[in-house]
């Protein structure tokens, strides 16, 4: 690769980096949000008893440390829109540098930012008494968040290319992304119920939080190996972040 | 030596074509100006050949460097200060220049000095550690256009780039673009709808309406094209004396616009007793009667049939002004 390239790569690293440091209210936001489920969800359903669920907060954690992951990636790519709509992005696609480069730096800079949420979400996580396992299994959650935040940021970027304004973003939010994190066992188990089992089956989501689940904590039960998950969630990965770079690839301004 | 060279360049949209089969050229160091109203095919034009659209039909080149087949040759030889503004608002005046030369791969010493070059030239070398969301309005124009400098672009494009700012800023602006012709040799392609802009900048001028262009030349050719003293009349009967003027040899061009009857013609004040004995034998009564020297505007009269004015005011009628994020610059 071209040493040009790699400084584009950087540039659009940085910008994401400056930008998201710069936010206050996003730096707070994108941290206090998961704690209050996390406290929330955590202290009220601990006295329920889900078959199969040891420690509950321990159950929970992964789930909400891949909902972060996930709402921050997606940020990213969506943030698109907002470059398009100040004329940003007329500033970078005028620029000699391949679009490629500009999706890998903005993913890059997504993800960075991303797993820095999902590791603040875990430290506390840990300090609240979760068991996580070891070193091989540390090493599996990385993988797994880098890999949400990529097919989160892809998804993103899908959405961008797709919409003008914001208002079909919030329709996506609440129609399709809630829908499948609650049946994404994030919060809860689905195994009790076989229509849920079933449903979970085709659900993206369920593969990253079974899979990041399985991988973080010591002695729960998981649906799939962590590793069969792993495979699912690189192929969706890699799908969503193709189709993503193919349609941003294609933008006009 | 050609910088930009355009041959049939054409951009049709599902409902109307945008730019219609436009063909010109933009020469080494100078400032060349697309004036035209709104909606005329400005911004399509320079989308083409700044790389962002496709072109429907036709080529372009700039230098030698195809706009279709050889992009990041274009790429690099170009700067583009955009109509709507640019810039990352969230980072600062120094950050948007220095992550500019990154792309365009200038090294770590020469960034430097470029970003402090740029910043005098436009006299913000004080704001440069500011985030640009706090910058004027003026002060976010000045900024794009010494980042458009920062690669030292062959050509500098400019679409509109005094559009709603205030007059004092305006004429700041129109310093800096002239400063950066002269001392970097600059080669300049803006687009206005603001005849005192291309009057005041433009070493030649192209009048772009729906897509054509009508004429392209020097300013003062083109005003001396349509005679050298424009009279402009008010009389009653405007149409009997425009009927029994049109055919005389020494009138250059004769138009009725707003009730008014102007003239292009050669020695004005030997022809006004002239007119005025004209229309006396055709028992009109003239109520006012003036010359002067011709401006763009009359010009621009004579080539569209309207003034840019009118344009405008039919334009907003007919069409929903564009959704803007950032009206209102200052
Ligand atoms: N993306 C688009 N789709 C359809 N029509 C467009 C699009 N962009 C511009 N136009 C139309 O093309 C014409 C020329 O627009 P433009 O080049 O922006 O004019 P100018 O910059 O001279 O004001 C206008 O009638 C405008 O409405
Ligand atoms: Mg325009």
């Amino acid at each position: 690769m071209k040493a040009t390239e790699i400084q584009a790569i950087y540039v659009m690293w940085l910008r994401q980096m400056k930008r998201f440091i710069r936010s206050k209210s996003r730096l707070v936001s994108s941290i206090v949000q998961p704690l209050f489920f996390l406290f929330i969800l955590g202290s009220g359903f601990r006295v329920a008893i889900f078959e199969g669920v040891g420690d509950y907060l321990s159950f929970l954690a992964p789930g909400i440390i891949a909902m972060a992951i996930l709402f921050s990636s997606m940020f990213t790519g969506i943030s698109v829109l907002w470059d398009k709509q100040f004329g940003f992005l007329q500033e970078v696609l005028v620029a000699p540098i391949s679009r490629i480069s500009i999706i890998i730096g903005r993913t890059l800079g997504g993800a960075t930012v991303a797993l820095i949420q999902g590791v603040i979400i875990l430290l506390i996580a840990l300090i609240m008494g979760v068991h996580i396992s070891g070193t091989v299994g540390l090493i599996f959650t990385l993988f797994f968040m880098i890999l949400i935040a990529f097919t989160a940021v892809g998804f993103g970027l899908v959405i961008a290319s797709k919409m003008e304004d914001f208002q079909g973003f919030q329709l996506i939010m609440s129609l399709v992304i809630m829908p499948l994190l609650f049946l994404s066992s994030a919060f809860f188990p689905v195994t009790s119920n076989p229509t849920m089992k079933a449903i979970a089956l085709f659900n993206p989501l369920f593969y990253m939080v079974d899979g990041l689940r399985g991988s973080l904590i010591v002695g729960v039960e998981t649906v799939n190996s962590p590793l069969f998950n792993l495979v699912i969630v690189v192929i969706i990965c890699i799908f969503m972040m193709s189709l993503g770079s193919y349609l941003f690839s294609k933008t006009e301004t | 030596m050609n910088i930009i060279t355009t041959n049939n360049l054409t951009k049709k949209y599902t409902d109307l074509i945008a730019v219609d089969n436009v063909s010109f050229s933009v020469l080494k160091g100078e400032i060349f100006g697309f004036l035209g109203p709104n909606g005329a095919g400005k911004t399509t034009t320079i989308k083409m050949l700044t790389t962002l659209l496709n072109p429907s039909k036709g080529s372009a080149k700039i230098l030698d460097f195809d706009i279709i087949k050889d992009r990041d040759n274009v790429r690099k030889n170009i700067g583009v200060v955009f109509q709507e503004p640019a810039l990352d608002t969230e980072l600062t005046g120094g950050e948007n220049l220095d992550y500019h030369a990154r792309m365009y791969a200038i090294g770590r010493d020469k960034r430097k000095e470029r970003i402090n070059a740029v910043l005098k030239l436009v006299d913000l070398e004080d704001k440069r550690d500011i985030i640009v969301k706090n910058y004027s309005g003026g002060m976010k124009r000045r900024l794009e256009i010494a980042r458009g400098l920062m690669h030292y672009p062959n050509v500098l494009f400019l679409d509109e780039p005094t559009l709603g700012l205030d007059a004092q800023t305006r004429r700041a602006i129109w310093k800096y673009v002239k400063k950066m012709n002269k001392e970097e040799g600059t080669t300049i392609f803006l687009t206005t709808h603001y005849m005192d802009e291309a009057d005041y900048l433009c070493d030649r001028v192209g009048i772009i309406d729906r897509g054509k262009i009508l004429i392209i030349d020097t300013i003062e050719n083109l005003k001396n094209s349509i005679g050298n003293d424009v009279i402009t009349l008010t009389c009653s009967n405007i149409n009997t004396l425009e009927k029994r003027l049109v055919n005389e040899k020494w009138i250059h061009n004769i138009k009725i616009h707003d009730s008014k009857l102007t003239l292009g013609v050669e020695k004005g004040d030997e022809k006004i007793p002239l007119i005025i004995e004209i229309s006396q034998s055709e028992k009109i009564k003239i109520k006012s009667i003036s010359v002067r020297k011709p401006t763009l505007d009359d010009v621009f009269l004579h080539f569209t049939g309207k003034t840019i004015r009118d344009h405008d005011n039919k334009n907003n009628v007919e069409s929903q002004p564009r959704f803007r994020m950032r009206g209102g610059r200052k």
